[in-house]
């Protein structure tokens, strides 16, 4: 049995006001069901991202429906939105880990947002987590001494250290070399296994196409192709 | 409640990490509100030592109720009542003494220099002292001697010389209307803004300086009650007695009486208000500095938090509590350079400036209000840090 965790239907979405009023999403159709890695590729300014930040509730969606986990995004108010960030992890191009925090204390960070854990369960977890993407011993270092890589894998870690039901990632390798960018791939893909969860990854990069059960190709904010076909048009 | 306190408390301190985390800019924000308070310290400081330099020597008499003519104004334009009031004042319960007391301005001539000057005389019975100063209470039997005067050796003006002969025992004598009179002996109180310096002497001695002043004309009335009654009390008790021609007041009132004059009368009020004002823009500008700097090079962090879920609410918290950290550490210094230069201004000026807690605890309220003005306008910032824009 497969459960759908992301629903899209008639998705439009515009940017700016007035005469400059842009589409950029052009009536997206889109099922995702638990479980599965999709990969969103496509040239710049198909609006990948865009359509990333609306499944993540960064951005509010303005027509069609939105429904993810169970609840319609769509016309949600700016606190249904914050709350709804919560149920997932979201993983930047750039790590944007805290640079006053240790790595253990930017992993708690992601547990903090969810209320009545204990501290010490929290560091627990956060301490994990940092153990399974092979941190456990620069839990106490600050991001500046970590390289481009850990860095990463720090901010994994603390996108999934609340267990989330959906990861959504942005890039996440376009700033690293090829060995560590297919590490932090294989590492995502490997912990998402075990909790479970969906992973919706947006990139440019090829070599990494592999790990997709899915994958999806934008052009001009159309989805042109869903499914195997799409890898044959990326090839 | 119960849940907000538990949910503090496995809250990641952001806002002192970061700031820790930045030691330079720490010190350089600690170092402005020390300044912002140092500033604040001084002004507050300088305002209260003129008040009470004014009030010295209304503050060392023994007393609980003082009588004074309506037309009083200050120390040094007392006006007179008439004796008979005091008299009267003596038939109501409590009253335990009611002595009078003479006080005029006069010009003498400085022993020293023989420049003209003018300086505050004050007459009173030496058998019934009203100061609790020890040097004047132990000299008593000099004022009692005719035409001998007690001299404030705190007083302001070229003294050094003639203060140094009458140390060493010498006989140093000057000149008031015309009268030669003898200075037997010192003690000190300071100078005001009425008057340059303080002459005391008795009864008698005052009588003979101002011929044209009667016994019966009394300057202040000095009333001290009996242990058990409450002065505020009696007090009310002799307004309703004595007639309008008089005005009641407690020796606290009348330590206030004094200090109004010269709020009201003279600019000290709004110059001091005025530099505690600035003292508190300048720490609103150098906190909000230190603030939106923080706030920007965090953008991005705060940024990622927001996506992670954080509300704007979290992110004022952590803005605001870097403001009260700042806040209280910056105070430390604050308060703790204030109290060098408070030593060092009484040393230079004799100026009773002093640190007292009142103070202290008003500057620390002002630096906290200061801290979070900063931080409010700093906070507007935080409204860019939209994740969807940034990534």
């Amino acid at each position: 049995m497969t459960d759908t965790v992301i629903s899209i239907q008639n998705l439009d979405h515009y940017f700016g006001q007035g005469k400059l009023r842009k589409q950029v999403l052009f009536d997206i159709n889109l099922e995702i069901n638990a479980g599965e890695i999709i990969i969103m590729t496509g040239p710049s300014g198909s609006g990948k991202t865009t359509l990333l930040t609306l499944v993540g509730g960064l951005r509010s969606a303005q027509s069609g429906s939105l429904y993810v986990l169970g609840q319609e995004l769509c016309g949600a108010t700016a606190r249904q939105l914050t709350k709804a960030r919560r149920h997932h992890g979201y993983i930047f191009q750039a790590h944007n880990l805290h640079g006053s925090l240790t790595a253990l204390q930017n992993v708690k960070m992601g547990l903090e947002v969810h209320r009545g854990i204990p501290t010490q369960e929290m560091k627990r977890l956060a301490t994990e987590m940092l153990g399974a993407v092979g941190l456990a011993d620069r839990v106490n270092y600050y991001p500046d001494d970590l390289s481009g890589g850990q860095k990463q894998r720090v901010a994994i870690a603390r996108a999934l250290v609340s267990q989330p039901k959906i990861v959504l990632a942005d890039e996440p390798t376009a700033a690293l070399d090829k060995k560590s960018g297919r590490d932090v791939v294989e590492l995502m893909q490997n912990l998402a296994k075990e909790q479970g969860c969906t992973i919706l990854l947006v990139t440019h990069d090829n070599r990494i196409l592999d790990i997709a059960d899915r994958i999806i190709y934008m052009e001009d904010g159309h989805l042109i192709s869903d499914g195997v076909d799409a890898t044959a048009k990326v090839e | 409640m119960i849940g907000f306190i538990k949910e503090f408390r496995r809250r990641t301190p952001l806002g002192w990490l970061q700031l820790s985390h930045e030691k330079g800019r720490l010190l350089v924000a600690l170092s402005g509100i020390a300044f912002a308070d140092v500033l604040m310290f001084m002004q507050l400081g300088f305002q209260t030592a003129l008040y009470d330099s004014n009030t010295r020597l209304h503050r060392n008499l023994r007393t609980d109720i003082v009588l004074i003519s309506p037309q009083a104004r200050n120390l040094i334009n007392m006006s007179t009542f008439s004796r008979r009031r005091l008299y009267q004042a003596a038939d109501i319960p409590g009253v335990k003494s009611a002595e009078p007391m003479y006080a005029n301005v006069v010009t003498w001539k400085n022993p020293q220099t023989r420049l003209e000057t003018a300086v505050l005389v004050m007459g009173f019975n030496p058998d019934q002292p009203p100061f609790t100063l020890p040097e004047v209470n132990q000299q008593l039997d000099v004022i009692k001697l005719p035409d001998t005067v007690l001299f404030d050796r705190a007083a302001r003006g070229d003294y050094q010389q003639a203060i140094a002969q009458i140390d060493a025992g010498k006989t140093v004598t000057t000149e008031i209307e015309r009268r030669t009179i003898t200075v037997g002996g010192l003690f000190k109180v300071g100078a005001s803004f009425a008057a340059d310096g303080n002459l005391i002497t008795s009864d008698d001695n005052f009588l003979r300086l101002f011929p044209r002043r009667q016994a019966s004309s009394v300057s202040l009335g000095l009333i001290t009650t009996q242990p058990g009654y409450d002065p505020k009390q009696v007090a009310q008790s002799l307004k309703s007695y004595l007639g309008n021609d008089v005005k009641v007041l407690t020796h606290e009132e009348f330590v206030l009486f004094e200090e109004n004059y010269w709020r009201v009368n003279t600019a000290i009020g709004f110059i001091f208000t005025l530099g505690v004002g600035m003292g508190f823009m300048v720490g609103v500008i150098i906190v909000y500095q230190v603030l939106s700097t923080d706030v920007n090079a965090h953008m991005k962090e705060y940024a990622t938090f927001k996506a992670m879920g954080y509300r704007n609410f979290y992110l004022l918290g952590v803005v605001f509590e870097e403001a009260i950290i700042l806040a209280v550490l910056g105070f430390i210094p604050g308060a703790l350079v204030p109290l060098g230069l408070y030593h060092l201004t009484r040393n230079a000026t004799n100026l009773p400036v002093y640190m007292t807690v009142a103070r202290a605890v008003t500057v620390l309220i002002m630096t906290v209000i200061m801290c979070m003005i900063s931080g409010a306008i700093a906070t507007r910032k935080l409204q860019s840090a939209d994740p969807a824009d940034m990534f």
